[in-house]
């Protein structure tokens, strides 16, 4: 055998080598929303001990999750906020629902213990308007004749990013207030008249945690892992209801997933007497017709095995998983639309 | 005869030889100058590039607002129908926190410097120097979250301002400048001829004296540039700033509220733009460029004209 037939042998061997290995341990990437990234990121642990396959996030909000599965630069985006219908067929992207949660006022106000104050969404709209300026304001009073109140002034802490979780948020406060949807309106980001801005969920906990008198928004995880204060909200039947797995489910039992083309749904101010008004769904965007069909194909049996096996974990971190009903749904809509070999 | 013949003809090759070794030499002289000035030249070009793509970047919103980019307080990029984005409230806590930095570092550097260069024993001024570069070498976001943990809730418990506000940032910058301050006014100081403060002192001149009319006239064109070095270093502080500064759009009431820079506003809003509002953070970021140009055109001048009165 000669010195030049041995070479390319080794050579041949080297390049199978290589090219095998990234086929078999891929990594699969994906980018957006900041409010599922506890779950996404404690499925992929057990996903990875399991198959050897990791997944790479990006835990970079929704918006730019969004614009990432655009530029095709990720398998597949996560959003907060549904993409509408007619862009998911401009874009020949393919959305489902991945997993649900809530979102809570939290505040860090001396003496107040969690779930110790409520409040309705009238008030809460006019805190973050900034009409209402004071703990003890009257509103605050009355729904809380038993809570002794500080005459301090109220922090307002919110997102200065854009964020699904403000989508949420916003459409909750302008479904309650007038006021709010004409002078603020509904949107990743918008005009806020009063408070001071920190980035992502993250961010907002820790803003609030660090100041007194504040109030902010988060998603219900952030708020438990930062052993923040969260407040109850009364409800649209005028229940008083506290943010658990079961009023964020009792919300989310409303929903009519199967006559909502592109699983567009929002599931703000739901009726109900359990129901926890601001509760979300998160989605996840892939193509429909992948350039790299065994990406998208190793990302939606990631999906599948966490629809599967990951309720459990999703309920240890007060998410909601999606129904078993509406998994099938989903399902189908992957063999319909989406291309993979 | 034949000698002479002969020792021309060794002188004739000896000099050959030396001309050949020249030419060498130069050729290496002109391969060295043209890969200084290539190197130079390509700042140039890159200073130009990125020029360009920030106005291409930043034409859409440069044609939707012109002027009026820098009179709108207004930022909304969601506004309904058309969204409307100003540049006013940015560039007015751009301006706030930097000046406001300056304004305490510049007395406290110049006051470290002078102790340092003329009164400190010398058993001090090693520890001190050694502080100040230190201080100097600290990350940007370690001042941040010592801003955000630290001195915002300590300026909230007195009523200055909420934990997050325009004063807090400007506090937190004056900090981040101090060491450029300390340290150039320090090794400009240094250059003083002793003759002209031993002279001094030998009239009879105390050490204020000295300093007031003597160290400080003579350094003054170095101090400016420092202070200016700093002013552009406050003006682009981005990480600190965004931690502390409150992240809001409005214009701000008063300097314990909480206002945004142009970089903070960058900085938080770039990822999940779009369209005009990524061509308006854009167009921010050149604002902030220009700005920095006008304040180190502004130095040069201040410091011709210093030259042209101390040659006069």
């Amino acid at each position: 055998m000669s010195f030049l037939s041995r070479m390319s042998g080794i050579v041949a061997t080297a390049a199978l080598v290589s090219l095998a290995q990234p086929a078999a341990a891929a990594d699969i990437s994906g980018a957006g929303a900041t409010f599922p990234f506890p779950i996404y990121a404690k499925w992929a642990d057990a996903y990875k001990k399991e198959t050897g396959i990791g997944l790479n996030y990006q835990s970079i909000g929704s918006g730019a999750g969004i614009k990432q599965i655009l530029a095709k630069t990720v398998t597949f985006g996560a959003t907060d906020a549904p993409m509408a219908f007619k862009d998911l067929q401009k874009n020949g992207l393919v959305q489902f629902p991945m997993v649900m949660g809530g979102i809570v006022p939290v505040i860090n106000v001396e003496g107040v213990k969690p779930g110790e104050l409520v409040l309705d969404g009238t008030t809460l709209a006019n805190i973050f308007l900034g009409k209402v300026t004071k703990w003890d304001d009257a509103a605050i009073k009355k729904l809380n004749p038993n809570v002794n109140l500080p005459s301090a002034g109220i922090n307002v802490i919110r997102r200065s990013d854009g964020s699904g979780t403000t989508f949420n948020f916003t459409d909750y406060l302008s479904k309650v207030s007038p006021e709010w949807q004409t002078k603020v309106g509904v949107n990743a980001a918008v005009e806020w008249p009063v408070g001071v801005g920190a980035k992502g969920n993250d961010g907002v906990a820790g803003n609030v945690g660090q100041t007194k008198n504040s109030i902010g928004y988060v998603e219900y995880a952030f708020a438990k892992q930062n052993k923040l204060t969260h407040t109850d909200l009364i409800n649209k039947d005028g229940k008083r209801v506290s943010p658990t797995l079961k009023s964020f489910q009792a919300a989310a039992a409303n929903a009519d997933w199967a006559n909502a083309p592109g699983f567009v749904q929002i599931l703000t101010d739901q009726k109900g007497a359990e129901s926890w008004p601001i509760t979300a769904a998160t989605f996840i965007l892939v193509y429909g017709n992948p350039a790299d069909k065994a990406a998208t194909g190793d990302a939606l049996k990631f999906f599948a095995w966490a629809f599967e096996k990951g309720d459990a974990m999703a309920e240890e971190l007060d998410y909601i998983p999606m129904p078993n009903n509406v998994v099938q749904l989903i399902k189908a809509t992957w063999a319909k639309d989406v291309k993979t070999n | 005869m034949t000698d002479m013949a002969m020792t021309s003809h060794a002188a004739s090759a000896a000099s050959a030889e030396r001309a050949a070794v020249l030419q060498k030499l130069r050729g290496g002289d002109t391969v060295f100058y043209w890969m200084t000035r290539i190197a130079a030249v390509s700042v140039l070009g890159l200073l130009g590039a990125i020029m360009i793509s920030l106005i291409i970047g930043a034409w859409p919103a440069l044609t939707e607002y012109g002027l009026r980019f820098l009179t709108t307080a207004r930022w909304a990029p969601n506004a309904m129908p058309d969204p409307v984005l100003g540049g006013l409230s940015p560039l007015v806590g751009t301006l706030i926190t930097s000046f406001v930095a300056l304004l305490i570092a510049v007395p406290v550097g110049l006051g470290i410097a002078i102790f340092l260069t003329e009164l400190c024993p010398p058993r001090l001024m090693r520890p001190i120097s050694v502080a100040i570069e230190m201080l100097a070498g600290i990350p940007s976001i370690i001042y941040g979250m010592w801003g955000f943990f630290v001195l915002g809730p300590f300026l909230a418990d007195r009523g200055l301002g909420g934990n997050l506000s325009l004063f807090n940032a400007s506090l937190i910058l004056a900090i981040m400048v101090l060491p450029f301050i300390t340290a150039i006014s320090r090794d400009v100081f240094a250059t003083v001829p002793p003759v002209l403060k031993e002279a001094a002192y030998g009239v009879g001149c105390t050490t204020w004296e000295v300093v007031r009319n003597v160290v400080l006239p003579y350094t003054r064109v170095g101090l400016i540039g420092g202070v200016m070095l700093a002013l552009g270093r406050a003006l682009g502080e981005t990480m600190a700033v965004t931690f502390v500064v409150g992240n809001s759009f409005r214009l701000p009431t008063s300097l314990f509220s909480p206002g945004t820079t142009i970089s903070a506003a960058i900085a938080s809003e770039f990822a999940e733009s779009a369209d005009l509002h990524q061509s308006a953070l854009i167009l921010l970021g050149l604002l902030l460029f220009v700005l920095t140009f006008c304040v180190l055109a502004a130095a040069r001048l201040m410091l011709a004209r210093l030259a042209k009165k101390a040659g006069a």
